[in-house]
């Protein structure tokens, strides 16, 4: 019943961690892992006496981003100070840009089942990354490590335009897809190179004013992002049946509990006092910069998918599939580049490499084997060398360990049996050992000749071309003498 | 002359020489601050070893030929505010009572490249924060002309120490008139250069967009030497600027036939509606300097600059709401004092910040979160950058008239001892005369003029245009070279009756 | 939250505006500055700043109408670095002031959730 009355208004807060070597701010590195601190410079931490130098980088990703976006891309940005306190935070502010951030007014299309929509961009802008925070278990405290500190990260804010979980879903997605594309972030929800905040109000149906919205943080999945709107939506509604308000504030979700938990408390006065960043000059974008940006800029899906189409004669849905992340899409390319046969590159892709990512509870991104790998094996199909069952044995090998196939065929003996005179005696054994199958083919039952096959691949141990069998079985039996 | 007392170049040269060694000159200035500091308590750490082998380091260099400038082997102090490489940088402070740095400010790796010899950190009011050295947590520091009377702020103790002969020179920092305001008061040379000549890198920041590191020292050319060694452009700091040129000592000329000077007569009003307090002893030594700079052939008028009681409203609202920012850091969980107990994160916060930072310093921050907050930020600080740009505009057009503006250093000369902090507003206002130039980025240099009836130095103030150093070094010089030496015999001696 | 802040306006062209600020909004600014005070200081800290207040609305004299707000003194603008790494192992330097580390982080009370 509710459910026809409410409409949910869903706007969404996304921060993406910049695929650069180094932090936004310094020459730190990026890379993931390390030893807590070690990733560290007094710029990132907060010394006394540090100031903050702005990576170009950052700036053509970000420019990158918007421009994929359909955003304009300011000819004049800058940089705003956000104070609050907080240990993740060392400085006790962040560096962000609130009055002039980098992109406005884009717009980006979701497909929700048939139903096209468009979902607005509002704005998108540069900014650090925070600490980690680590709940110590022994003592009655925390822990805090640096290294993620000064990571560049941007935001694309949305306008409220979504209206439940399929289209917020559909929207990170695409969202995904898009920066994959670009090569801007990996973007792993899990990982936390992308972050949801989702910010959420409701309204009776029809009604033209939103409702007092609340955020939502610490969503790390799609589940959670799932269960966590439909929960704030029952909990909104439910508040506003009971004739009460909806109070502003922002929420953690814990998804093992299934319920949100206001996180502001008092001392958090979410006042942050923007003013703009003494420390860095603004950013001047040119024409010529975006075009340049522009030109540089990778294919996007929808052009790769054309072209795949075009170039290597992919059905629209093979082309789908295959680009449906762009490190697939480069797996198959170079395959097909390398063994010249893009159909049967398209079929390992599609098939083994999309099942064994799934055994294995692996992204696609995850996928590190050796095209020059998987394009030799399926020469090696192809000519003959091998049969299916061994490629696909071979092929398990290269996707978990990048195993050479030619050296893995070789040590496990899988090499296909051809030389014609070990096969015309193994037939011929064959054929001798089975004498009734001869006679019930010479009696005119043709199905004896598919027993002698089988029986011929079972004595090969399976190492033969079927092709050579029958030719072989054929020859031998047609001049074999009556029984 | 004995080695204290010489000025850094002519020291610098008799090193040079072989005439003096370097240990020679820093045991020196060692022996001269053990003797002093009890009555000024002009430094918050000295650092007798390392100076020592700092100074036997510069003096291998010197013999065998890789350090040859001239500030090779000369003794200097740095300000508590900038960061020295395993050195306690304490900013005046007990939040940073135990902070020792990682790494060297760029200033100071460049005077150290230069091969002069550190000897300690000098006290200040606490965080920069002040015009009278009075709030350091270390204790304040004295006037060496008159041990009752404030040297001025913020870098008291580093012009304390210059005039009383505790070292050849040393750095300071400037905000709202923290190096020229205490030079004025202790009778010694100090400049704050253009926005952005020297790298901010190292300096503990106080407000971002108006503070500048610059020297301090008993003459003008030792003044512009130091501005030579610790001026250039620096990546690491995005505001630093490209100069054109970094030869300050080229403008040491005896010469200011070709220059325009304008006395603001909006300066010069006292006494009736109170804007300036200017008093007239500091009126008359001022206006008869601008009479000896006429003598030697400058073109000397007062004009009318405009919005002159503005300037340190303006200043005040920006410095504190920036310094309410970068002050925030100062939290007790990554470095410095740490309160002794507390109930949960927020009250760790509170109880170190109230008991490690100053009254002042507290205050300001105080204004500084309230003029940022919501629904104040567009009436007091939009407004107050929007009358920086006003009073940027009146320089603009007062240097298309001018090329040196003539002011003096503080309304008053150093006050009393304890008078200043009961009346925090008081206190500001005596800025009048220094805030403009960190608004609107301008290089400016105080130098002795004179003395009160009570023997107190009064200081003479040039101001130039945006990276105009060199007009206003010589015309300072030439001032100098007519108004003479200053014998700082008077406060650099053994204390006898005071 | 909500804050009172009293302004007693007088009329148009008289300089002083008398600010009266409450014990709220006293409390607020030093949550958002992370001070505390006695009731003793705290007296002492609003009149400050209403006198300071009361002092730095002289700006208001000023039209400023059409004036953009100056934040940076220069026309100084793209300030960048190179995207290549240059700094090493930091912990030494990171930690060596402060005493309270564990496992080479460092200690704060327990936070709420991120």
């Amino acid at each position: 019943m509710k459910e026809r009355e409410y409409e949910t208004v869903i706007g969404l807060e996304v921060h993406v961690e910049l695929a650069t070597r180094t932090k936004i701010f310094c020459g730190c590195t990026t890379e993931f892992g390390g030893k807590p601190n070690s990733h560290t410079c007094p710029v990132c931490t907060g010394m006394p006496g540090s100031l903050p130098v702005l990576n170009r980088q950052v700036v053509e990703y970000a420019m990158a981003v918007g421009l994929a976006l359909n955003c304009e891309i300011s000819r004049c940005c800058k940089f705003d100070r956000k104070n609050y306190f907080y240990p993740d935070n060392p400085q006790n502010y962040q560096i962000s840009q609130l009055y002039e951030p980098i992109c406005r007014n884009g717009r980006i299309e979701i497909e929700t089942g048939d139903v096209t929509k468009t979902v607005r961009i509002h704005e998108i802008h540069m900014e650090e990354d925070a600490g980690k925070l680590i709940h110590d278990e022994w003592e009655e405290c925390s822990l805090v490590d640096y290294n993620r500190s000064g990571v560049p990260l941007i935001e694309i804010v949305s306008e409220p335009d979504m209206r439940d979980a399929a289209e917020v879903i559909a929207y990170l997605e695409k969202l995904r897809l898009i920066i994959q594309y670009l090569g801007a972030s990996d973007c792993k929800l899990q990982e936390g190179s992308m972050r949801a905040d989702v910010n959420l109000s409701v309204r009776e149906r029809g009604a033209s004013l939103l409702g007092t919205r609340t955020e939502m943080k610490n969503l790390n999945s799609f589940k959670a992002i799932t269960r966590a709107i439909s929960g704030e939506r029952d909990r909104q509604i439910e508040l506003l049946e009971d004739g009460k308000e909806v109070i502003q504030d922002t929420r953690r979700w814990d998804d093992n509990k299934e319920r949100s938990y206001p996180m502001r408390s008092k001392e958090d006065a979410q006042d942050y006092r923007y003013f703009p960043e003494p420390d860095l000059p603004p950013v001047m974008i040119s024409e010529e910069w975006i075009n340049a940006v522009k030109k540089r800029q990778p294919e996007l899906r929808t052009e790769k998918m054309a072209r795949y189409q075009k170039e290597y004669g992919l059905s629209e849905y093979d082309a789908q599939i295959i680009t449906g992340t762009k490190r697939l899409a480069d797996l198959f390319e170079e395959t097909a580049k390398l063994c010249g046969n893009p159909k049967k590159a398209a079929n390992w892709i599609m098939g083994e490499t999309l099942y064994l990512l799934k055994e294995n509870h692996m992204d696609p991104e995850d996928a590190s084997f050796s095209p020059a790998y998987l394009a030799c094996l399926i020469d090696m199909t192809e000519s003959g060398v091998i049969n299916g069952a061994a490629a696909k044995q071979a092929f398990a090998e290269i996707f978990l360990h990048n195993t050479d196939p030619v050296v893995f065929v070789d040590t496990h003996g899988l090499r296909i049996e051809r030389n014609d005179d070990t096969l015309r005696s193994l037939v011929q054994k064959v054929l001798d050992e089975n004498p009734q199958a001869i006679a019930d083919y010479q009696a005119g039952k043709k199905k004896a000749i598919g027993f002698l096959v089988g029986q011929t691949m079972k004595a090969t141990g399976g190492k033969a071309a079927p092709g050579d069998v029958n030719r072989i079985l054929s020859e031998l039996l047609f001049s074999h003498k009556p029984l | 002359m004995n080695i204290i007392q010489m000025p850094a170049l002519m020291l610098g040269q008799m090193i040079k020489n072989r005439e003096i060694s370097a240990v020679e000159a820093a045991q020196a200035y060692l022996a001269q601050i053990e003797a002093k500091e009890k009555s000024l308590h002009g430094f918050v750490t000295v650092d007798r070893d390392g100076a020592l082998a700092r100074a036997r380091a510069a003096q291998q260099a010197i013999e065998d030929g890789t350090l040859t400038g001239p500030l090779a082997g000369v003794p200097c102090a740095v300000k508590d505010n900038i960061m020295t490489e395993g050195l306690l940088t304490t900013c005046g402070s007990r939040m940073l009572n135990s902070f020792v740095p990682a790494f060297s400010a760029e200033a100071v790796h460049r005077l150290e490249k230069a091969g002069a010899v550190i000897l300690g950190k000098t006290n200040m009011d606490e965080f920069a924060m002040g015009s009278t050295s009075e709030t350091s947590a270390y204790g304040p520091v004295r006037n060496p002309w008159n041990t009752d009377h404030v040297p001025g702020g913020s870098s008291g103790g580093s012009a304390a120490a210059a005039a009383s002969c505790e070292c050849a020179f040393a750095l300071g920092s400037d905000t709202g008139g923290s190096i020229r305001q205490p030079s004025g008061f202790c009778g010694v040379t100090g400049l704050k250069p253009t926005y952005g000549t020297v790298s901010r890198y190292g300096l503990v920041a106080y407000a971002s967009s108006l503070d500048q590191i610059g020297p301090v020292a008993r003459n003008v050319p030792d003044c512009a030497a130091v501005l030579e060694a610790i001026a250039s452009y620096d990546a690491k700091d995005s505001t630093s600027m490209k100069r054109d040129a970094y030869d300050f000592t080229e403008s040491l000329r005896d010469d200011v036939q070709d220059l325009r000077i304008g006395i603001p007569s909006d300066y010069l009003e006292g006494g009736k509606d109170g804007v300036t307090g200017l008093s007239d002893d500091v009126r008359k030594a001022v206006l008869s300097a601008a009479e000896t700079l006429k003598e030697r052939g400058a073109r000397v008028e007062e004009f009318q600059l405009n919005y002159v009681r503005y300037a340190v409203p303006a200043y005040y609202i920006i410095a504190d709401a920036e310094a309410s920012s970068n002050l925030a850091r100062y939290d007790g969980t990554k470095y410095g004092y740490r309160t002794g107990s507390y109930d949960d994160l927020h009250s760790l916060y509170k109880r170190t910040r109230s008991e490690g930072f100053g009254a002042e310093v507290k205050r300001r921050i105080m204004l500084g979160s309230f003029v940022l907050s919501s629904g104040y930020y567009d009436a007091y600080y939009l407004k107050a950058l929007k009358v920086k740009a006003l009073i940027k505009k009146a320089f603009d057009d007062a240097f298309s008239r001018y090329d040196v503006i003539l002011a003096p250093s503080a309304p008053t000369t150093a006050p009393r001892l304890g008078e200043s902090l009961s009346d925090p507003l008081a206190m500001y206002l005596s800025d009048i005369y220094t805030v403009s130039a960190n608004l609107a980025g301008l290089p400016g240099i105080c130098l002795p003029c004179g003395f009160d009836s009570k023997g107190l130095p009064i200081g003479l103030q040039m101001l130039g245009d945006c990276f105009m150093e060199k007009k206003i070094i010589r015309a300072a010089y030439t001032f100098e070279k007519s108004r003479g030496p200053i014998d700082y015999s008077r406060c650099s001696r053994e204390e006898a009756a005071s | 939250m909500h804050r009172r802040y009293d302004i007693l306006e007088k009329s148009k062209g008289e300089r002083t505006m008398d600010h009266r600020i409450s014990d709220e909004t006293m409390e607020y600014v030093g949550i958002l500055a992370k001070l505390e005070q006695s009731d003793a200081e705290r007296e002492t800290a609003r009149n400050d700043m209403e006198k300071m207040l009361d002092y730095v609305d002289m700006l208001n004299e000023l039209d400023t109408d059409g004036i953009q707000p100056m934040s940076h003194v220069f026309p100084v603008s793209n300030v960048f670095r190179d995207d290549v790494v240059t700094n090493g192992d930091g912990r030494g330097e990171t930690l060596k002031n402060a005493d309270w580390i564990k496992d080479d982080m460092f200690k704060v009370p327990r936070t709420i959730g991120q």
